[in-house]
């Protein structure tokens, strides 16, 4: 579903973010992807999501490059995934179930549809009841949620998720670990950028640690560090 | 573009207007403003234009023919002066109409005239109009070279001080009717960029959510449409009852003055003050939002 070969990334001003990097994931992956702050992990996803383009080497995404999309084919492409932002990213003055049906309407939607999937959606992450609230009025954990239910609303088929849990407790982490893994049980392909190692150790899916813009580790079942 | 598309951007537009009240506001005024302004600048060119093109279309060249020139030869020269370019009409007036017409300016005191029937001093003449008044010189240059041509008159002096200051009245009209519609552009872009600005995350964030550019941009451009719609509506209508006062006014108080109030043309100035209000709205929003959709 996604390759990418010998991808370097050299930002303008001069920082290395990532260093030939080759990876593939397949469609149902489920990809933790771990390492220290600063190792590219944020970059490697900006460029699958093409907010960033690679300086060297080729990102194809169901085998077509997508560093060669123009301009007018980049929606298209995002449209395809769905993407969790570590800020949530929710329009404070649509209540809950327009920042929902936001995504949904960008694409041109019918409002059948709209009316439909949203419900569906919250229901799913479990804030069917505060759907008529303003994100101003949840809780982190609960704006999380929004903006999980927002990027699969589209039946997406890769998920991507930067640092989901880095502002939420315990409890509420492994609530969206649960709702990650439904979706993924969906055929849908999830690619999460994080730094909770428990989360990692117990979940046992495919690992892969980054640091100073390399792959140092990929596997299957894999750990969050390797010196164990 | 489907229907619910459509329906987002109106929603959209509707309520954006309705959110930024105030920045609404102030670009309808601004639209509004400049358009009166420059509606009125229209109404009097169309007025000027009018009043110049009726003294320029009384403007005549007049040919005298050689004493004794044969009738045989008239209809010859008078293709020959039809031929030469710029000219627009040629009459051969004879002497007789001439003397009939000079005895018609003289009214009922035509009979001083009396004797000169039988004894007519006037030679015959053709009358020429030029297309346009500048050529006017020039062309009376060229029919004095002609053969059997006794002497050639026209407005001399009258016609180049005319046609100099038309050209510059019009020049000057243009000019300015050019840097209004640059400041009513300038004006509503800056107004739409605040409301654009007031909405950057929101525009980043759809962005991100795959909206394509059309689909983002949209709705400013109708807003900024529908903004300058009311404001040349604004303008029009206060332009239309102001300018229509003002020409009754004019012919009761100045009979000799006549305001054009052909509706037809009236008509054609208000749809012209509503589509530069459309066209404002919709450049100025596009212009606003284009730094926000590089992707
Ligand atoms: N827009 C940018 N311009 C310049 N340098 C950048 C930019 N974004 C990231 N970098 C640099 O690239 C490197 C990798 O950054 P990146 O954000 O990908 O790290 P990360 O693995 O996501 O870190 P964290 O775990 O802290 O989120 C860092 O050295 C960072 O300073
Ligand atoms: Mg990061």
């Amino acid at each position: 579903m996604i390759n990418l070969y010998n991808v370097t990334k050299v930002y303008t001003n001069g920082a290395k973010a990532l260093n030939d990097v080759s990876l593939t994931i397949q469609k149902g992956d489920f990809v933790f992807l771990v390492g220290p702050s600063g190792a590219g992990k944020t970059t490697l996803i900006k460029i699958i999501f093409r907010e960033e383009t690679p300086t060297r080497g080729q990102v194809l995404f169901y085998g077509k490059n997508i560093s060669r999309l123009k301009g007018r084919e980049i929606p298209y492409l995002r449209r395809k995934i769905g993407m969790v932002f570590q800020d949530f990213r929710l329009l404070p003055q649509k209540s809950v179930y327009e920042n929902v049906a936001f995504a949904l309407e960008v694409t041109g939607a019918s409002g059948k549809i709209i009316r439909a999937r949203v419900p569906e959606v919250l229901q799913q992450v479990g804030l069917a009841e505060k759907s008529r609230m303003f994100p101003s009025q949840l809780s982190g954990g609960e704006q999380q949620r929004v903006s999980i239910a927002r990027a699969i609303v589209n039946k997406p088929a890769l998920l991507i998720a930067d640092e989901p849990t880095g502002n939420l407790d315990p409890d509420t982490s492994w609530g969206l670990m649960n709702l990650l893994s439904d979706i993924n049980k969906t055929d849908t392909t999830i690619i999460m950028a994080t730094h909770a190692r428990e989360i990692v150790d117990s979940m046992k899916r495919r690992v892969i640690a980054m640091s100073d813009g390399r792959i140092s580790r990929d596997e299957e079942s894999g750990v969050y560090s390797s010196e164990l | 573009m489907s229907f619910n598309t459509l329906a987002y951007y109106w929603r959209e537009a509707i309520n954006s207007i309705f959110r930024n009240t105030w920045l609404s506001i102030a670009s309808v005024g601004t639209v509004s403003v400049s358009l009166l302004i420059l509606g009125f600048f229209a109404l009097a060119a169309v007025n000027v234009r009018e009043f110049t093109q009726g003294i320029e279309s009384g403007l005549e060249i007049r040919v005298y023919l050689k004493d004794g020139t044969p009738r045989e030869n008239i209809n010859g020269m008078q293709a020959q002066i039809a031929g030469v370019p710029g000219v627009s009409l040629v009459d051969f007036v004879s002497r007789e109409q001439a003397l009939e017409e000079m005895k018609n300016n003289f009214g009922d005191r035509g009979d001083i005239l009396e004797g000169l029937d039988k004894d007519n001093p006037l030679p015959d003449s053709f009358r020429v109009r030029a297309e346009n008044a500048d050529s006017i010189p020039g062309l009376a240059g060229q029919l004095m070279t002609l053969s059997g041509v006794e002497q050639v008159i026209y407005g001399h002096g009258l016609v180049e001080k005319l046609v100099s200051v038309t050209r510059w009245a019009r020049l000057a009209g243009a000019i300015i009717l050019g840097f209004l519609s640059l400041a009513a552009v300038f004006l509503i872009s800056t107004t739409i960029r605040m409301s654009v600005f007031a909405r950057r995350k929101e525009i980043g964030i759809m962005v991100l959510l795959g909206a394509t550019n059309w689909f983002v941009r949209f709705p400013y451009v109708m807003e900024g449409m529908m903004l300058g719609l009311v404001g040349a509506a604004m303008a029009g209508a206060v332009v239309y009852a102001g300018y229509m006062s003002l020409a009754g006014h004019i012919t009761q108080t100045l009979p000799f003055i006549h305001p054009v109030t052909d509706q037809q043309v009236l008509l054609q100035v208000m749809g012209g003050i509503l589509g530069i209000g459309l066209l404002i709205g919709a450049l100025g929003s596009s212009f606003s939002i284009r730094k926000y959709l590089k992707t």
